[in-house]
């Protein structure tokens, strides 16, 4: 659609915003992978409460605001093998590297992070690829 | 009150990635397929959130946090196998659902089923890496 960018310019505002407020209120990095991380394997235990409020915010402000828009729509591939398999690499692979879209992409890069700037070169080269070998070649998704 | 800034900084990231439309894999999936419908929005999602984080980055300078002691200090700029590693892995699972963590858990409401399997396996392979990542340093040897 045409004002799809003027939408992502705003959404992505709003994350920039977040990412902000929560460094210079609370002195953190606003990493998806790393808050939820910390709390199922167990090394973010001291700071529980934190983590658990951000994800609580991050799931009951979309689903609200998803309502009131009349319903939203992820269009998720119905392939279980794919699903599974892809939330398992999805999973390891940003705890392994240490950041995700959200704290490599928007919080690394931001600050000039070598570490975020590499890291999203490769899981963008690496999407990319996927989509290449998976959709055009193999034409499974 | 650090509970209710993170209640807040998870609801407008929520929101922003709910508006953005990075919840919508066609969209996620759309900006990687390079080759095919090119989708350029995540480009401008990334645009527009990286210019709000580059100014408070400058704005710590010199300065403390509100709520807390210090601002996080710069990692190590080494570029590790595992960051590496984790990163091709990742963005073969971003590239095949064309979820992330992020929006994987803002549309836990909205995913149906599917989502939640998502998320449920995102998970496991986070209990696991811990042990995957003892496994590979004692097996290779960090360089």
């Amino acid at each position: 659609m045409q004002y799809d960018w003027i939408m992502g310019l705003i959404g992505g505002g709003l994350i920039g915003l977040a990412g902000a407020l929560f460094l210079l209120v609370n002195g953190r990095v606003m990493g998806a992978s790393g808050i939820i991380g910390g709390l199922v394997d167990g090394s973010g235990r001291s700071d529980w409460a934190e983590r658990a409020a951000l994800i609580a915010g991050l799931v009951t402000v979309p689903a609200i605001a998803a309502l009131a828009m009349g319903g939203s729509e992820t269009n998720l591939t119905g392939n279980w093998v794919i699903i599974i398999a892809a939330g398992l690499l999805v999973g390891i692979g940003t705890r392994l590297a240490n950041g995700c879209t959200s704290g490599h992409g928007v919080c690394g890069i931001s600050r000039l992070s070598l570490r975020g700037i590499v890291a999203t070169a490769f899981y963008i080269g690496a999407g990319g690829l996927t989509m290449v070998l998976f959709k055009h070649v193999l034409g499974v998704i | 009150m650090r509970a209710v800034v993170s209640f807040v900084t998870g609801g407008l990231f929520g929101l922003g990635l709910l508006i953005s439309g990075m919840t919508d894999t066609n969209k996620v999936q759309g900006w990687l397929d390079v080759f095919g419908d090119w989708d350029p929005t995540l480009a401008f999602v990334m645009g527009g959130a990286i210019i709000p984080m580059a100014i408070a980055w400058r704005y710590t300078i010199g300065r403390k946090p509100v709520l807390a002691a210090a601002f996080p200090t710069p990692p190590e700029p080494r570029i590790g196998r595992n960051l590496v590693i984790g990163s091709v892995m990742f963005g073969m699972g971003w590239g095949l659902a064309g979820l992330c963590p992020g929006p994987a858990i803002a549309s836990l409401s909205y995913g149906g089923i599917g989502g939640l399997v998502f998320l449920v396996a995102m998970l496991a392979g986070m209990v696991l890496t811990p042990g995957l990542r003892a496994h590979f340093d004692s097996a290779l040897p960090a360089t």
